[in-house]
C-alpha cells in the first residue's frame, strides 16, 4: 500500500504493546508472549491494509481477519479499539464477567470479530471458506488469516493447506487469501523445536502449492511489502512466514516459554511498559503507570 | 409415494432448491455419491465443493462460506461429520455460522459396513450444543420439507438422514414445522415416540398391539431438538406410559431427551428402546431384530413394559 507512514504505525504498535500489558495485568491471566509477537502484523493489517468500517462491521465488502491463534486476541482487541469498534476504556474489562472481551474471540459478542477461534487449528479452514464465499459473490474483498506456529501441529491446518490452492479452481482461485504464520518459536509447554519441530516449514507449504514469503515479522515495512506482494499474486493464496520474537519489546518476556500464558504482576507490567516506551515516559503513559501502581496496592 | 431413503429425498430436494437460490452450495468429503449430493454437483458444478477426505476442513470451510453469505450444506456420514465435534462446536456453533450439517447413514440400519460407519452418537453430541436444532425426517415428503426449511433457517441446523428406504407415513397435506411433533396415531394406553427410520416400525407395532386390545399413541418427533414439550407432555399425561424408539445409542438421544423432560416436569414411567453397546456387521433386518427395533421387538417391549 502506498504512503507507508512507518513512524505512525510503529507508534500505534507501541501503544498497543502498552495496552496489552495493561489489560492482561487487570485480567490477571492471558497470553502476553504471543500477543506481543503478533502485534506488528496486526497493526499493519488494521492500519495500513484492510478495508473496513467500524460503524458497519457487517459491511459485505470489508476485508476479513481470522485470528486463528485466538489466545492472542488481546492484541486484536487493542487494534479494534484503536480503530473505533469499541472504546479503548473497555480494554481493561478483558476476561471479566459481563465483558464482551472474552478470553478467546467470540463473534457474537464483539462485532468485527469474524469467527470464534481459540480451539487451535480451525481458523484457516474458516478463512478458506470466507475467501471462497467472497469469490462466489463476486466480491473483491480479501481474507487474512494469522496462524500460530505451535498451532500448525494441528492436522486440520494441513487439510486446509492442501485444499486452499486447489479449491475454487478453475473459476474462483483463492488469490484473495493471505495467511501469516507468527513464527515466534515457542508454544505453551516449551520451544516449538523441542516439542515438535516444524522445519522445513516454508518447504512444506511450498510443496502444498503455496507461494511462500519469508519476512521479519516485527519490521512493518517488510510486513507491508509482503502483503503487497500477496495482493498482486494471482491464481493462488499466499503464505507469509513472519519470523517473530515471543514477548517482543519486553526483555524479560522475550523468548521465555513461561510468558506464553501468564499475566504480568503490576510491577512487572510497569517495568515492561517503561521498556516499551523508553525515557522520558510519554504523557499518555503516565496515567497507565499510576493506574497499575494503584492496582499493585490493592 | 414409494419408499425412499431420506438421503435420496434430500439429494433430489436440494437440486430443486438450488435452482431457486444460487446461494446454496454443497460440501462433501469424498462421499457425495453416498450422501446423494453428487447429482447437485453435476447440475451446479461451480457450487459443489469436494474437499477430499477431510471432514474437519469441510466443516470449517462451510462455516466460512456461511459467514460470507452462502448457504452451505456440509454432508458426510453422520459418524464422520459429528466425529469432528470440536470443529462443529467452535467453528459452527460458537461462531453462529448458519451451516446446514447433513449426517447420513445413521444407526445400525446401514448393516454390513459395521460399527465404524454407523452414526450412533450424533444426536447425543449435537444435543449438547446450545444452538443447533436436530431434525430427523421419517419419509420422503417430510425430508423434502425439512431440507427446504433448513435453507430458510437463520442459524446452523443438523439433518439426520438414513441410508435405508423409508415407507411413507404422511399424507400430502402434511406440513413440517421445526419444533413441532405430531400425533400420527392416537391411543390411550401407551405413547410411543419415534422418528426417522424407526417411525414406520413403531406404527406397525401399534397395529399389532391394537389387535391385542392395546391402544398405542404414536408420536413423530421429527425435531429432536428443540423438543415439542407440549405434545409430548399431553400424550404422556393421557397414556401415563412413554416408550421411545430410535436407531441411536440408548444414551443421550431421543430417549434421553424425552426422559429428561418427563422426569423434570411430569414424572412418568419411560422405556427407552435403542442400541446398547457397539453396532456390528449384519443384514439390517437381522440387526433390527437383534436390537428389538423391528415391529415385533417393539411390540414385545411395549407389552412387557405394560405387563400385558
Amino acid at each position: 500500500m502506498a504512503n507507508l507512514d512507518l513512524a505512525r504505525l510503529q507508534g500505534i504498535a507501541r501503544k498497543c504493546r502498552v495496552q496489552i500489558l495493561r489489560m492482561l495485568t487487570h485480567a490477571g491471566s492471558g497470553h502476553p508472549g504471543g500477543s506481543l509477537s503478533v502485534i506488528d502484523i496486526l497493526t499493519t493489517l488494521y492500519f495500513n491494509r484492510m478495508r473496513y468500517d467500524p460503524e458497519r462491521p457487517d459491511w459485505e465488502d470489508r476485508d476479513r481477519l481470522v485470528l486463528s491463534k485466538g489466545h492472542c486476541v488481546p492484541a486484536q482487541y487493542c487494534c479494534m479499539a484503536k480503530a473505533g469498534y469499541f472504546p479503548e476504556s473497555q480494554l481493561i474489562t478483558l476476561r471479566k464477567l459481563g465483558s464482551p472481551l472474552q478470553g478467546h474471540p467470540d463473534r457474537m459478542m464483539v462485532p468485527g470479530i469474524e469467527a470464534a477461534t481459540g480451539s487451535l487449528g480451525q481458523g484457516l479452514s474458516i478463512a478458506v471458506g470466507m475467501a471462497l464465499g467472497l469469490k462466489l459473490a463476486g466480491k473483491s474483498a480479501r481474507v487474512y488469516c494469522v496462524l500460530g506456529d505451535g498451532e500448525i501441529q494441528e492436522g486440520q491446518v494441513w487439510e486446509a493447506a492442501m485444499s486452499a490452492p486447489k479449491l475454487g479452481a478453475p473459476d474462483h482461485h483463492l488469490d484473495n487469501l493471505c495467511v501469516v504464520l507468527d513464527y515466534n518459536g515457542i508454544q505453551l509447554d516449551d520451544h516449538v523445536k523441542k516439542i515438535l519441530d516444524l522445519e522445513p516449514v516454508a518447504d512444506k507449504w511450498k510443496a502444498f502449492g503455496w507461494p511462500v514469503l519469508d519476512i521479519d515479522g516485527h519490521d512493518i515495512a517488510q510486513i507491508d511489502k509482503a502483503l503487497d506482494q500477496a495482493e498482486s499474486l494471482k491464481g493462488r493464496p499466499t503464505f507469509i512466514v513472519a519470523h517473530t520474537v515471543k514477548g517482543k519489546g519486553v526483555s524479560f518476556m522475550e523468548n521465555e516459554p513461561e510468558w506464553h500464558g501468564k499475566a504480568p504482576k503490576p510491577a512487572e507490567a510497569i517495568r515492561g511498559i517503561r521498556e516499551i516506551v523508553g525515557e522520558p515516559v510519554p504523557s499518555w503513559v503516565a496515567p497507565v503507570i499510576s493506574e497499575l501502581e494503584q492496582l499493585e496496592k490493592k | 409415494m414409494a419408499a425412499k431413503a431420506s438421503r435420496a429425498a434430500f439429494g433430489e430436494a436440494l437440486i430443486e432448491l438450488g435452482a431457486r437460490d444460487e446461494r446454496i452450495v454443497t460440501l462433501d468429503a469424498d462421499l457425495s455419491k453416498s450422501t446423494m449430493t453428487a447429482r447437485f454437483a453435476k447440475a451446479y458444478p461451480s457450487r459443489a465443493f469436494n474437499v477430499g477426505i477431510a471432514e474437519s476442513t469441510m466443516i470449517g470451510v462451510a462455516a466460512g462460506l456461511a459467514l460470507s453469505g452462502r448457504i452451505p450444506f456440509a454432508c458426510s456420514f453422520a459418524c464422520f461429520l459429528v466425529g469432528r465435534f470440536e470443529t462443529i462446536r467452535v467453528s459452527v456453533a460458537y461462531s453462529q455460522a448458519p451451516v446446514k450439517l447433513v449426517g447420513t447413514h445413521v444407526g445400525i440400519a446401514i448393516g454390513e459396513d459395521g460399527y465404524s460407519q454407523m452414526g450412533m452418537e450424533d444426536i447425543a453430541c449435537i444435543r449438547a450444543l446450545p444452538n443447533i436444532p436436530i431434525v430427523q425426517p421419517a419419509d420422503e415428503l417430510e425430508t423434502r420439507q425439512a431440507v427446504a426449511y433448513a435453507v430458510e433457517h437463520p442459524g446452523p441446523i443438523y439433518l439426520r438422514l438414513t441410508r435405508q428406504n423409508l415407507e411413507p407415513v404422511h399424507g400430502d397435506g402434511y406440513r413440517f414445522q421445526l419444533g413441532q411433533a405430531e400425533v400420527l396415531r392416537p391411543g390411550s394406553d401407551v405413547s410411543i415416540a419415534a422418528s426417522g427410520g424407526t417411525l414406520w416400525n413403531s406404527l406397525e407395532a401399534a397395529s399389532k398391539l391394537a389387535a391385542d386390545g392395546i391402544q398405542a399413541e404414536v408420536l413423530n418427533i421429527a425435531t429432536i431438538k428443540p423438543l415439542d414439550e407440549e405434545t409430548i407432555l399431553r400424550s404422556a399425561g393421557k397414556t401415563g406410559r412413554m416408550v421411545t424408539v430410535e436407531d441411536h445409542s440408548l444414551q443421550g438421544g431421543l430417549g434421553g431427551a424425552v426422559a429428561e423432560l418427563l422426569a423434570e416436569v411430569m414424572p412418568t414411567p419411560v422405556k427407552r428402546l435403542g442400541v446398547s453397546g457397539f453396532g456390528e456387521s449384519g443384514d439390517p433386518k437381522g440387526l433390527y431384530a437383534k436390537h428389538g427395533l423391528d415391529p415385533e421387538g417393539i411390540t414385545r417391549s411395549v407389552r412387557k413394559f405394560l405387563n400385558r
